[in-house]
């Protein structure tokens, strides 16, 4: 019974809109009190990388009017007839056309729906679709990248002119040492996985320098290791800085390349391997770093049912409460990056982290002395007109390019 | 009426969902082959993925419908992926450090500008909170700028813990152990919503008991 109501219901309501639909499509005389969209303009959208026109109008309506349904928008080339290229609701009163072609001079129409039909604006001047070589928008964001550039570059300078750069040790880093120690005098491999990301991904690159430190440790010691990689590239990086290592410490020959090998790109897939691995191994130490989402708690909850010493790091937030959860120890965040740095002691990594380390500072006072002043600017005028406040405002929000 | 075949890989699916869930009690024979299936058939699944979603439509359909100069700039991707190769052979092997360094220097870049458009900007610019007077929501803006400025004194690595600098970090990992944990309990209820979802397929799909 329900069912027959349902389609009698959709019958009905599809009739409705048959008929609705040929109302809707006869257009309007002239003169009537329909409304109408006016002052129809197309114009470039600024800032951007071309094939894009903004197209806007006013809604002249009368008191008598019917009530507006919808905008059609229609476009057309000269010597082309007008195609409809989108539409939108009756609140709008505005329109962006995302495909138009560079170098093709178009014009709009807008027509206007109603109940009893429809009716065409007069055409739009025509526009040009031109792409900007500058988002004027996107001016803080080149600021900052010059700073930030200008600053990592000039610590590389110094770093690379022998300058001390002074890098604070990251707790954790000793438990390092300890765990290839520990797994050494147990006679048990050390496991090392770098994430589940490619070699783009800069948590990867920082989880591969400290595996070459690792690496080192475990060569020295005469440790087995094991490196399950998710990607191919990064199981080439991670081979060609697990031999580096080897040979750094004068050990080439105990080199084994199938110590670091692939399991697969499938995210579970390769969380499956890894368990598989931990239980089957047994490693008295488990590194996680690099990048991780989902598996991070599956691999950490295993390392810890075999007893193992675990040290994580990830730059992933909603990761790194699992590992602090479930981990000995765990790098959070920038202090993967910070203790590649402090490992390698590379001048371009010192100098990319000391560079990042001004930056912050600097944010730090842009944050403080903007909130000073726009306080003191509301202690000033509480309705918040000051100029101080103002300004303030006005400098936040030219931050985002709003 | 469900066919033959849907009922085999039904049947299929639960004891493969049971063989990886009987991990919990300890490693054994189930738990082996259904890691070993899943290993290999991924593996299997992202070659043939990659060979036909990224390879064929990507490089070898571009080359062939595109005329001009798009036509050839494709093989530079291509010749970059070929050199990857270059590791069979151990005297050649140091030109696959081309395409790696192709690859990271690609991504730190555009990673650079997309995380300062994207994170640190917006970031800033919702700190600057002017306070207005002596409201709630003057403390909860208070709140938030000593927990960004002190999250970041926690982060600057280029001086000792000591003093001043001591005082803002041990602030700033209270908030973000607090932040932490915040995020562990939003997170373990979407893993929960993972874990109904198997379960329901075990007893809906599999064993027929929930309607």
């Amino acid at each position: 019974m329900g069912h027959r109501r349902l389609v009698a219901t959709l019958v009905f309501l599809g009739v409705l809109a048959l008929v609705g639909g040929s109302v809707a499509a006869r257009p309007l005389e002239e003169g009537t009190s329909a409304p109408c969209a006016c002052s129809v303009s197309a114009n470039d959208v600024p800032d951007d990388g071309g094939g894009a026109i903004s197209v806007s109008w006013d809604l002249a309506t009368t008191d008598a009017s019917p009530s507006v349904t919808r905008f059609e928008i229609l476009r057309y080339a000269t010597g082309e007839e007008p195609v409809s290229i989108g539409e939108v609701l009756s609140t709008n009163t505005d329109f962006q056309d995302v495909n138009a072609d560079g170098g093709t001079i178009y014009q709009y129409i807008v027509r206007t729906h109603t109940r009893d039909g429809f009716i065409d604006s007069v055409p739009s001047d025509a526009a040009l679709a031109t792409a900007q070589w500058f988002a004027h928008g996107r001016a803080p964001s080149l600021i900052a990248l010059i700073l930030v550039c200008g600053s990592i570059i000039f610590f590389i300078i110094r770093a690379k002119g022998g300058a001390e750069l002074f890098i604070r040790k990251i707790p954790g880093l000793d438990a390092v040492d300890d765990a290839v120690g520990r797994a050494t005098e147990m006679g048990r491999p050390v496991l090392y996985v770098p994430g589940i990301e490619t070699v783009s991904e800069v948590g990867t690159l920082a989880a591969l320098t400290i595996l070459g430190h690792v690496a080192k440790k475990v060569a020295q010691h005469g440790t087995p290791l094991l490196v399950p990689t998710a990607d191919p590239i990064v199981m080439t990086t991670a081979q060609e800085i697990v031999k580096q290592a080897y040979a750094e410490v004068g050990q080439s020959d105990r080199f084994d390349p199938s110590s670091v090998f692939y399991l697969t790109y499938d995210q579970f897939g390769y969380t499956a391997g890894v368990d598989g691995i931990m239980v089957r191994e047994r490693p008295e130490a488990v590194f996680l770093l690099g990048y991780f989402a989902a598996e991070s708690l599956i691999l950490a909850e295993t390392a810890h049912e075999i007893g193992a010493i675990q040290i994580s790091g990830t730059k992933e937030t909603s990761q790194l409460p699992f590992f602090v959860a479930a981990c000995d120890y765990t790098l959070i965040g920038e202090e993967i990056f910070a203790a590649s740095s402090y490992l390698s002691h590379e001048p371009i990594m010192l100098g990319s982290l000391k560079g990042q380390d001004l930056i912050k500072i600097g944010i730090v006072y842009l944050i403080v002395t903007l909130v000073i002043a726009g306080s003191i600017g509301y202690a000033i005028s509480p309705d918040g007109t000051s100029t101080l406040s103002r300004a303030v405002e006005a400098a936040a929000l030219w931050l985002t390019g709003s | 009426m469900d066919s033959m075949g849907m009922i085999i890989g039904t049947w299929l699916a639960g004891f493969l969902t049971l063989a990886i869930l009987s991990f919990l009690y300890k490693d054994n024979p189930f738990y082996k082959l259904a890691e070993h299936l899943y290993v290999g058939v991924s593996a299997g699944y992202w070659l043939i993925y990659v060979a036909f979603f990224d390879i064929k439509p990507m490089l070898i359909d571009t080359f062939m419908s595109e005329t001009g100069f798009e036509k050839w700039i494709i093989l530079i991707p291509g010749a970059l992926g070929l050199i990857m190769l270059s590791r069979w052979f151990p005297k050649i092997a140091w030109l696959s450090r081309w395409p790696i360094a192709f690859t990271v220097g690609i991504g730190a870049g555009l990673g650079i500008t997309a995380n300062l458009q994207g994170y640190v900007l917006p970031q800033v610019q919702a700190t600057i909170l002017p306070l207005t007077g002596f409201t709630v929501a003057d403390l909860s803006n208070l709140i938030l700028i000593i927990g960004v400025v002190t999250t970041l004194m926690y982060f600057y690595f280029s001086k000792p813990h000591k003093g001043l600098l001591g005082g803002g970090a041990k602030i700033g990992i209270v908030f973000i152990m607090v932040s932490f944990g915040a995020s562990f309990g939003y997170t373990l209820m979407a893993r929960i919503s993972l874990l109904i979802g198997r379960l329901y397929f075990l007893f809906h799909d599999l064993l027929r008991i929930l309607d």
